[in-house]
C-alpha cells in the first residue's frame, strides 16, 4: 500500500504565474506583471525544492516540468539554479525529462539555448492556431509565422519538442480542422496535445458565454466528428493517442504527464501548485497559495501549503481510476482492487465491454477509441460510491 | 387568558374567493387592525405558514384564527375566522370549514368579477346554509371596476350585491366596515352550555413536540382541561392535556364553551383516533348521536409515491400517515412494483394536491420519491361479469377477458372572456368534451362541459390557463362513469416495459397520446452511451416509437496534476446527481419523468 506511488513514478512540476498577457479562455493560475524580481523568485523556489526534499527522501526523479503561465519568461539562470537544486536533491533517473512550456514568440525563443544549457530537454509549445486569424480570437500576441520560427530554433536546440493546438474553435468547420492537421504533423514534432476548447467560468470566454454571446462554437455532434477525426488523423500519420489528448511516436510519450495519469507522486512547486505525496503510510494532496505575492512571502517565511489533505484510499482508487482511464493503456486491475479494497463491479464492466465502451483484458482494463469520446460517463459508471 | 364568551358576542366566519382574489391578505388585515399581532411581528399573508404556501404564494391549508374586535356599539366580541385556499383541488377545506362556522365572507377582486370558485363557493354556502358578506377587494387598483362586479355578482350568482363592502386588504381600506358587517350581519352561534359536549373534530396535524392537535368546534357542552373525551366513531378515550386558542399563536385557555373553536391536545398516537368530521364528547355522560359529519371527499386522481432509496419505506409509511391526518382528502394504500420495489399508491384531488403532497414529504421528511404516472380510477367489467376498480394502469387485466370499461367523467364550468372563447372550446374538444351549456354575463362566457376526468385531471387546468392568458377560471365535479373504448397504452424503454409510465387512453387518441409521450421522454431521459429505443405500444402492437441516440461526446480535453481534486469531485457530484433516476434495466430515468412525460403541449 505504501508503495502504490512506484507503480506511477516521481515528478516535480514547478510553476511559473506569470504571462505577457491573459488568454480570454485560461482559466490557468496566470497574471500579467510588469516587475517581477526574478531573484526573489529563484530563492523561493530554492527554499521550497529544500522543504520538499527534506519529506521525500531516497526517491528517483522521472520528470521535471516548468509549466505555467509562461515559463519561458524565466530567466535561464533562474531555472538552471532550479534545476541544479533539484539534482543536488534527488537521484535522477537516466532518462530524465525536463520540459519546459514556452510560448512561441521571437523573445522567448532567443532564451533556448540558455534553458538546453541550464538541463531542460523538452520544450512543449503553445501555439494554438495555424491561421492568424484564429490567433487573434483567441487571444494570442504571436502569429504563425513567428510560431513557426520558433518552432524551428526550439528543433534545433532540444532532442524533443511538442505543441499544442486548441480546436473545436468558433466557426471552425471539420474540414479546415483536418488540413490544419494535417500541416502540423508534417512539421517534425514527435508530440502533439491537441486540446477540445474548454470554456471554463471565470474566464473572459466564460462570460461571454454566459451571456450568450460567444457564437460560433460547434454543436456536440460536430465537436464529437471533430475528435474521432483527430484520433483517425494522428493515428493514420504513425502518432498514437497515448491520452485523451495526446499524441506522440512511440517512445516520445511525456513522461512527466504520464506519472500525473499512472497516479504516481509528485511535488507542486509555485503559486497554486498541486501535488500528491505518500508519507509516512498515508497519501496528501498538496495545494500552495494561489496568489503570487503571498506564496512568495510564505515561501520565504517557512511554507507555502494552503491544505495538505490525506486522501482516503477510497478516493485515491477513483482518482487512480479516472486518471488510468485516459491513458490507452488503460490501468492494472489488481493495482485499482488493493487501493479500493475491492474489486471493480464486473457486471457494470460487463455491461460497458458489451456495448464496446471497454475492453476487458485479464489484469487490465481500457478504454476503447469508441469509449474515450465518453470516458467521463464511463468514469462516472465505476466511481465507488 | 381569555374568558368564556356569550353566545351572543361571537362570531364564526370563513373567507372564502377564486384563487389570488386577496382572502389571505384580507385575513392579515383583519388580525392586524384589532391588535391581535403586533404590527412589527406582521407579514404579509401570515396565515400561509408552510414553506410550500410561501413558495407558491398559495393557501393549501384553512388556518383558524380568534380576534377579539371592540365593535361601534361598544361591546367586544370574540371573531373566529378561517382562512381557506381558492384552488379548486382544496375545495374540501373550504367545504370543511363552512360546517364549523355560521357565515362566510366572498371575497371577490373587483379587477376580476366572479370566477368559477367564487361560484362553486356560493354553492357551498348555500349547502351550509350560510350567510354570505360579499367583499369586493383590491380596490386600490386602478382597474377595480365595483359597479360592474357588483352587477355581475347579482347576475351571475343571484345574491343581492348591494351591501357589498369595498375593500383593499391591501392599504386597510374598508376593514371597519367589515368587521362591523361581521358584527351585525352574521348570526351568532347557538348551542347549550349545560347540555353533553358535542365537538366537532375539524382539522388535526401533527406536531413533533406537542404530537396530535385537533381543531374543534363545540356545539353542546363544555370542555375542559384535564376531562376525558371519546371519539363518537371508533369509542377511544383520551384524557385532555392542552386547550386553548389560535391567535394565531397558540394560547391556553380554561374552558372552551358553545360556539366557540380551539385546539385540544390529548396525547393521542393513533391517526385513525383523530379522523376529521368526527364528534368529541365526554367519557361519562356524553351525547347520545354525532353530529352527521363531512362529506368524504373522493380521490380523483392516483399515482404511486415510492422511496427514491428503498430502505427507506417504513419512514415513508409513517410520514404519509402523518401527513394524511393533517388532510383527510388523502388516501394510501401499500403497492409493490417489479421496478421500484414498495411504496404507497395515494389519491389526491388533483394534480396540484399530488404535488403539494409530494413536495412536502421531501421536505418536511427528507425522503426523496419517484412518483409514477397519475391515473384515474377505471372500472373495468369483465366478461365473467365481475367488475374491477383499476387505480394503476399497470394491473389492467388482458383485454380478451374483459368485456368493457368505464371511465369518470366530470361537469366542468369555465368562465372565460369572449375572445378566448374559441380556443377554450377547442380544448375541451381536443379532450373528447361534450358541451353542455354556454351563455354569457356581459362580455364573459360561461361554458358548461361533459368531460372524461381523465383528460383534465393532469394539465387541463395549465392549458387552459395558457391558452386564455390566465382569464378564464375553471371548477368542475364528478358526474359519474362512462363506457367508452378505452386501452392500456404501455411504454417500453429499450424494449422493457416500464410499469409506471403505462396509462389508460382512449383508443381514438392512442396514436396521438402514444406519439406526444414517446418525443417527451426522448427530451426527458438523458442520452446513454447507447442508443435507446422509446416505444408506446397496445398489447403487442407498437403505435409509436423514437430513438434516443447515443451520447456522443463526454470527455474533459485537460486533466493534469492539478485537476485531480476538482474533477474528481465533480464527478462525484455528477455521480450524487445520478441518484435522482432509477434504473430501469439499463436505462437510467430521472424521477421528474413519470409526470412530465404526461403532460401535453397541445
Ligand atoms: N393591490 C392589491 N393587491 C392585493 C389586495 N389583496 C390581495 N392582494 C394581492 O393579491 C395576491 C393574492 O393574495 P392572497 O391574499 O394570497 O390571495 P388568496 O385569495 O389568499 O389566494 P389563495 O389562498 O391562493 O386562494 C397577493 O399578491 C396579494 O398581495 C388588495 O387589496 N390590493
Ligand atoms: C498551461 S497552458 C499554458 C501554456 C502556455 N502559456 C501557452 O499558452 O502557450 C497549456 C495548454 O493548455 C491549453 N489550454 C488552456 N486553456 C484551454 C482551454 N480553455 N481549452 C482548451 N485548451 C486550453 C492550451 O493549448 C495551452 O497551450
Ligand atoms: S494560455 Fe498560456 S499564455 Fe495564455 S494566459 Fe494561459 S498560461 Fe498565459
Ligand atoms: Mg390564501
Amino acid at each position: 500500500m505504501v508503495d502504490d506511488w512506484k507503480n506511477g513514478g516521481f515528478a516535480i512540476y514547478v510553476h511559473w504565474p506569470f504571462c505577457q498577457a491573459k488568454c480570454p479562455y485560461c482559466d490557468f493560475n496566470s497574471h500579467v506583471s510588469r516587475e517581477i524580481d526574478q531573484e526573489r523568485w529563484k530563492a523561493a523556489y530554492l527554499a521550497e525544492i529544500d522543504r520538499y526534499a527534506a519529506q521525500t527522501p531516497d526517491r528517483v526523479l522521472t520528470s521535471v516540468f516548468f509549466g505555467g503561465g509562461t515559463p519561458s519568461l524565466m530567466d535561464p539562470d533562474v531555472v538552471h539554479a532550479i534545476l541544479d537544486r533539484i539534482r543536488y536533491h534527488w537521484p535522477a533517473a537516466n532518462d530524465l525529462e525536463v520540459t519546459l512550456e514556452a510560448n512561441p514568440s521571437s523573445v522567448e525563443a532567443s532564451r533556448f539555448r540558455g534553458y538546453a544549457a541550464a538541463g531542460v530537454t523538452r520544450v512543449s509549445m503553445g501555439i494554438q492556431a495555424l491561421n492568424n486569424a484564429d490567433l487573434q480570437r483567441l487571444g494570442r500576441l504571436h502569429s504563425v509565422e513567428e510560431a513557426i520560427a520558433a518552432f524551428a530554433i526550439a528543433r534545433e536546440q532540444f532532442d524533443r519538442v511538442s505543441f499544442d493546438l486548441i480546436y473545436a474553435r468558433q466557426d471552425q468547420n471539420l474540414d479546415a480542422w483536418q488540413q490544419e492537421l494535417e500541416q502540423a504533423l508534417s512539421m517534425a514534432v514527435d508530440h502533439l496535445s491537441l486540446y477540445q476548447l474548454t470554456i471554463e467560468s471565470g474566464t473572459a470566454f466564460g462570460d461571454r458565454y454566459d451571456r450568450g454571446k460567444l457564437r460560433g462554437l460547434p454543436t456536440d455532434d460536430l465537436a464529437a466528428d471533430m475528435y474521432h477525426a483527430t484520433q483517425e488523423i494522428c493515428q493514420s500519420a504513425g502518432y498514437d493517442t497515448y491520452e485523451v489528448s495526446n499524441h506522440a511516436r512511440p517512445g516520445c510519450e511525456s513522461q512527466h504527464n504520464r506519472v500525473y495519469w499512472r497516479y504516481g507522486d509528485f511535488v507542486g512547486i509555485g503559486p497554486g501548485a498541486h501535488g500528491r505525496l505518500s508519507i509516512g503510510g498515508g497519501r496528501f494532496a498538496t495545494v500552495a497559495h494561489s496568489a503570487p505575492g503571498r506564496w512568495l512571502t510564505a515561501a520565504t517565511d517557512g511554507s507555502t501549503e494552503l491544505h495538505r489533505e490525506p486522501i482516503s484510499r477510497e478516493h485515491q482508487a477513483d482518482e487512480f481510476l479516472m486518471m488510468g482511464l485516459r491513458l490507452s493503456e488503460g490501468i492494472d486491475t489488481e493495482r485499482y482492487a488493493a487501493l479500493a479494497d475491492r474489486a471493480l463491479p464486473t457486471e457494470k464492466l460487463q455491461h460497458l465491454s458489451d456495448i464496446g465502451m471497454v475492453e476487458l483484458i485479464p489484469g487490465n482494463l481500457r478504454v476503447t477509441p469508441e469509449g474515450r469520446a465518453v470516458l467521463n460517463s464511463i468514469t462516472r459508471e465505476l466511481l465507488s460510491g | 387568558m381569555v374568558r368564556m364568551t356569550e353566545l351572543s358576542h361571537i362570531r364564526n366566519f370563513s373567507i372564502v374567493a377564486h384563487i389570488d382574489h386577496g382572502k389571505s391578505t384580507l385575513a392579515d388585515r383583519l388580525i392586524q387592525s384589532t391588535g391581535t399581532v403586533q404590527d412589527r411581528d406582521m407579514k404579509a399573508q401570515m396565515l400561509d405558514a408552510m414553506d410550500i404556501e410561501r413558495e407558491r404564494g398559495i393557501t393549501i391549508k384553512a388556518n383558524t384564527v380568534r380576534i377579539d374586535y371592540k365593535a361601534d356599539d361598544g361591546e367586544t366580541y370574540v371573531l373566529n375566522l378561517i382562512d381557506t385556499p381558492g384552488h379548486v383541488d382544496f375545495s374540501y377545506e373550504v367545504s370543511r370549514s363552512m360546517q364549523a362556522v355560521e357565515g362566510s365572507l366572498l371575497v371577490v377582486d373587483s379587477t376580476q368579477g366572479v370566477e368559477a370558485q367564487t361560484l362553486a363557493n356560493v354553492y357551498q354556502a348555500i349547502d351550509a346554509d350560510h350567510e354570505l358578506i360579499p367583499v369586493l377587494n383590491k380596490i386600490d387598483l386602478p382597474a377595480a371596476d365595483c359597479d360592474r362586479v357588483a352587477e355581475q355578482i347579482e347576475d351571475v350568482i343571484g345574491i343581492d350585491a348591494s351591501g357589498a363592502i369595498h375593500v383593499s386588504a391591501k392599504t386597510g381600506i374598508g376593514i371597519h366596515e367589515t368587521l362591523e358587517a361581521i358584527v351585525k350581519h352574521l348570526p351568532p352561534p347557538e348551542g347549550k352550555r349545560d347540555a353533553p359536549l358535542v365537538a366537532m373534530l375539524v382539522d388535526s396535524r401533527y406536531d413533533s413536540y406537542l404530537g396530535v392537535i385537533v381543531l374543534v368546534r363545540i356545539m353542546d357542552g363544555v370542555l375542559r382541561k384535564g376531562d376525558r373525551i371519546r371519539m363518537m366513531q371508533n369509542g377511544s378515550v383520551h384524557t385532555v392535556d392542552r386547550i386553548g386558542v389560535f391567535r394565531p399563536k397558540m394560547e391556553a385557555v380554561d374552558e372552551l364553551g358553545p360556539g366557540e373553536i380551539g385546539y385540544i391536545t390529548a396525547q393521542i398516537k393513533q391517526v385513525r383516533d383523530t379522523r376529521v368530521g368526527d364528534t368529541i364528547t365526554h367519557e361519562k355522560k356524553g351525547a347520545e348521536k354525532p353530529l352527521p359529519g363531512f362529506k368524504p371527499s373522493q380521490p380523483v386522481v392516483f399515482c404511486g409515491l415510492f422511496p427514491m432509496d428503498s430502505a427507506e419505506f417504513e419512514d415513508l409509511r409513517e410520514a404519509i400517515e402523518k401527513l394524511a391526518l393533517n388532510d383527510a382528502s388523502f388516501s394510501y394504500e401499500v403497492e409493490s412494483s417489479a421496478a421500484l420495489g414498495f411504496g404507497f399508491r395515494c389519491g389526491f384531488l388533483g394534480l396540484l394536491h399530488l404535488e403539494v403532497i409530494r413536495d412536502r414529504i421531501e421536505r418536511e421528511y427528507g425522503i426523496e420519491l419517484i412518483t409514477t404516472a397519475p391515473s384515474v380510477i377505471y372500472h373495468v367489467y369483465m366478461k365473467d361479469g365481475s367488475c374491477v376498480e383499476l387505480h394503476n394502469p399497470a394491473d389492467m387485466p388482458d383485454m380478451t377477458h374483459v368485456d368493457h370499461v368505464e371511465e369518470p367523467r366530470i361537469k366542468a364550468t369555465i368562465l372565460v372572456p369572449d375572445e378566448f372563447l374559441g380556443d377554450v372550446l377547442k380544448l375541451c374538444q381536443d379532450r373528447r368534451g361534450i358541451q353542455e351549456d354556454l351563455t354569457y354575463a356581459g362580455s364573459r362566457a360561461m361554458v358548461v362541459y361533459d368531460l372524461p376526468l381523465n383528460e383534465v385531471v393532469f394539465d387541463f387546468y395549465d392549458r387552459l390557463k395558457s391558452v386564455t392568458r390566465g382569464y378564464a377560471s375553471f371548477d368542475y365535479y364528478i358526474t359519474g362513469y362512462r363506457t367508452d373504448n378505452l386501452v392500456r397504452m404501455s411504454i417500453l424503454v429499450n424494449d422493457e416495459p416500464v410499469d409506471a409510465l403505462a396509462t389508460m387512453v382512449h383508443r381514438d387518441r392512442a396514436e396521438m397520446r402514444g406519439r406526444a409521450m414517446v418525443e417527451k421522454l426522448k427530451e426527458l431521459i438523458p442520452r446513454h452511451m447507447f442508443k435507446i429505443p422509446i416505444q408506446a405500444a397496445i398489447g403487442g402492437k407498437v403505435i409509436a416509437r423514437e430513438t434516443l441516440a447515443a451520447l456522443r461526446k463526454d470527455v474533459t480535453a485537460k486533466c493534469y496534476g492539478g485537476d485531480v481534486s476538482r474533477k474528481r469531485k465533480l464527478l462525484d457530484k455528477q455521480k450524487a446527481g445520478k441518484k435522482k433516476m432509477r434504473q430501469f434495466g439499463k436505462v437510467e430515468i430521472p424521477q421528474s419523468a413519470f409526470i412530465n412525460a404526461l403532460k401535453m403541449d397541445g
